[in-house]
């Protein structure tokens, strides 16, 4: 699995165009009436990492993604990647589809049923893209289908073909809707993990479209908040994570914040990996399989996250971190509860207290504290491979 | 004894012949502009298209003979159409194989579009969109994806019309008239014999080889679609 990190970095060729120094920004100012919906959105995506468009269902994440991918026209506005105008209505400016140079990682996996496997990937594949077929081939783990017809593939298969053929085309700009959807809890993690180690290893951004919280902690690096066609929130996930107004709308009750960390080293007899965070604390979490010097993502629930003035004796808590009370706050989510913002050395967490236990604690900004965590709380399944490879 | 009684007339083999020629020609001209029109009604909106819908299925509706007689007028001696071809390029359809061939292709020509029109509705147009994300223009979506899977009912609508150009009888004696050796095909022969008394036996020969020839037909047009599939399976292995 985590071969490819080795051999570094194979994918460089999928950049459309590596001699002009670097991948394009996204700038688009959109409106567009749907029936009873209007959607009204400015928005840049950074010209590196994932974005995540996130909101509900009929929120108009998806609708912005057409726009972008010039499957639907706005009314009024444009789009531009980089230097490049795609889409102007002022200038009556629509470049097609097939001038874009994007690549679209649609719902469906929208294989071709009448081409095989390998058809499907070469569909759109330029010759200067050729000589990394066999290195994304092989990070999608779909080698072995390369002679199948898309018939015959699982649910997570043919997604892994279908990011696969967008990819090969060399896109300026990788757009995803929903790609986890209709998949089952397995066969989603393993996408996921797909997926996360991929957009590590691609220097192409991404715009990805989900409503799942989870799925976005996993993956995203920026976040876009859409509700009823408007922009609502839109920065770095790690800000507006530690936001306590956009906490009913990023998890609620599971709520979290993350930790950057790299891995240190791992103890077999036990099953758990050490991994340290930038000021040198460390963390125990369960074994990931990832070699010291990988840089992870730490999803730490708000609720997984006690405090206490010192580090306590016979514990079962395995981690203690000493942090900085920034803030206390009442919880959005609960009367009985109090959010704590803490700070770790750079990075930020949060706790969620009752207010009983602040008070009995006396605890108050500026005050240094251990951040209790327990090592199970850290959920493997959307924290291995993390920040990739 | 059983081999004379079996092998084939001079005559009889001359229909057979002439109606796979005048047929397959027939065929052959509607094909291109069957499929353009067939794409344009199931992929476009524009106005007209009602009534280009209605025209197009006017000869099946119609009376075969209606559609001879107006055949005659437009392209005969005399029709405006068939003046222009007479005087630009000496060439004159009435009472000729290709007459005919005219005359069995437009009667042909609503059901091919009928049924490429519909195997081109079936053809998801989220697989075009995803092509065209791709980077395939339009020409490319349409020869790459949107026509290999449309091949079942070409073929279809194929084998429809060249069946239906094969049996053409009122538009072709109304047009092309009954000439043996140049547009007396089997309909037509048989016709004739059928009008002549004492060749019963005749006429019933030429009705089992009219069977034989439309089974032979559809035992290929099966093979043929077996074939396309396994060729699209196959295409890049």
């Amino acid at each position: 699995m985590s071969d490819a990190s080795r051999h570094s970095p194979p994918l460089a060729h999928l950049q459309a165009a590596p001699a002009r120094g670097g991948a394009d920004a996204l700038e688009c100012h959109v409106q567009k009436r749907l029936g009873d919906f209007s959607l009204d959105i400015s928005l840049s995506v950074p010209a590196s990492g994932v974005t995540a468009l996130f909101g509900q269902s009929g929120s108009g994440k998806t609708s912005l993604l057409r726009l972008i991918a010039g499957l639907d026209r706005p009314d009024a506005g444009r789009v531009r990647l980089g230097e490049r105008t795609l889409t102007d209505i002022a200038n009556r400016t629509h470049v097609p589809i097939h001038k874009r140079q994007l690549g679209v990682v649609f719902q469906e996996a929208r294989l071709f049923p009448h081409y095989r496997v390998r058809g499907n990937l070469t569909y759109g594949m330029p010759p200067s893209a050729r000589p990394c077929f066999d290195d994304l081939v092989s990070l999608l783990g779909i080698e072995p289908l390369l002679g199948r017809l898309p018939g015959t593939l699982s649910g997570g298969e043919a997604r892994r073909v279908a990011i696969g053929r967008a990819l090969l085309t060399q896109p300026r700009l990788l757009l995803m809707d929903e790609p986890l959807t209709g998949l089952d809890g397995e066969r989603k993690q393993e996408l996921l993990r797909y997926l996360v180690r991929l957009t590590r290893e691609i220097d192409i951004p991404v715009v990805y479209v989900s409503h799942d919280t989870a799925e976005i902690s996993a993956i995203a690096d920026h976040l876009a908040l859409i509700e009823q066609g408007r922009l609502t929130a839109h920065g770095q996930l790690d800000e507006l994570m530690m936001r306590l107004d956009l906490t009913d709308r990023l998890g609620g009750f599971d709520a979290a914040t993350r930790l950057s960390a790299k891995v240190v080293d791992h103890d077999s007899r036990y099953s758990l990996t050490r991994v340290a965070l930038d000021d040198g604390q460390t963390l125990r979490i369960p074994a990931i399989e990832q070699p010291p010097g990988t840089p992870i993502r730490l999803r730490v629930g708000v609720r997984d996250v006690a405090l206490a003035h010192v580090m306590p004796e016979g514990t079962s808590y395995r981690n203690g971190l000493s942090a900085v009370i920034e803030a206390i706050e009442p919880s959005p989510q609960a009367p009985s509860a109090s959010e704590v913002r803490l700070r770790v050395g750079r990075q930020r967490l949060r706790a969620r207290l009752t207010r009983q236990a602040c008070d009995e604690m006396q605890l108050k900004a500026g005050m240094i504290v251990i951040g209790l965590i327990r090592s199970v709380a850290f959920d493997s399944r959307f924290q291995s491979g993390n920040k990739g490879l | 004894m059983l081999v004379e009684a079996m092998a084939l007339s001079d005559a009889e083999w001359q229909a057979i012949v002439l109606s796979l020629k005048i047929a397959g020609s027939a065929v052959g001209w509607i094909l291109i502009p069957g499929i353009a029109v067939a794409w344009l009604l199931a992929r476009h909106e524009f106005r007209g298209k009602a009534l280009l819908d209605g025209l197009l299925h006017l000869p099946l509706v119609l009376p075969p003979v209606v559609v001879g007689y107006l055949l005659l007028l437009s392209l005969g001696r005399n029709g405006w159409l068939g003046q222009w071809l007479n005087q630009g390029f000496g060439f004159s359809l009435p009472f000729t194989w290709q007459g005919a061939a005219v005359a069995g292709g437009v009667m042909a020509f609503p059901l091919l579009v009928r049924a490429v029109r519909l195997s081109l509705e079936a053809v998801d147009p989220k697989l075009e969109a995803a092509a065209g994300t791709l980077g395939a223009n339009r020409w490319r979506v349409l020869f790459t994806i949107t026509l290999p899977l449309a091949i079942p009912g070409l073929l279809t609508g194929t084998v429809l019309a060249f069946a239906r150009a094969l049996s053409e009888f009122g538009a072709t004696i109304t047009f092309a008239s009954n000439i043996p050796g140049e547009t007396r095909t089997l309909p037509l022969a048989l016709y004739t014999l059928i009008q002549t008394p004492g060749k019963e036996a005749a006429a019933a020969r030429l009705c089992v080889l009219s069977i034989a020839i439309a089974m032979l037909s559809l035992i290929a047009s099966e093979w043929l679609a077996r074939r396309a599939r396994l060729r699209l399976e196959e295409r890049d292995r």
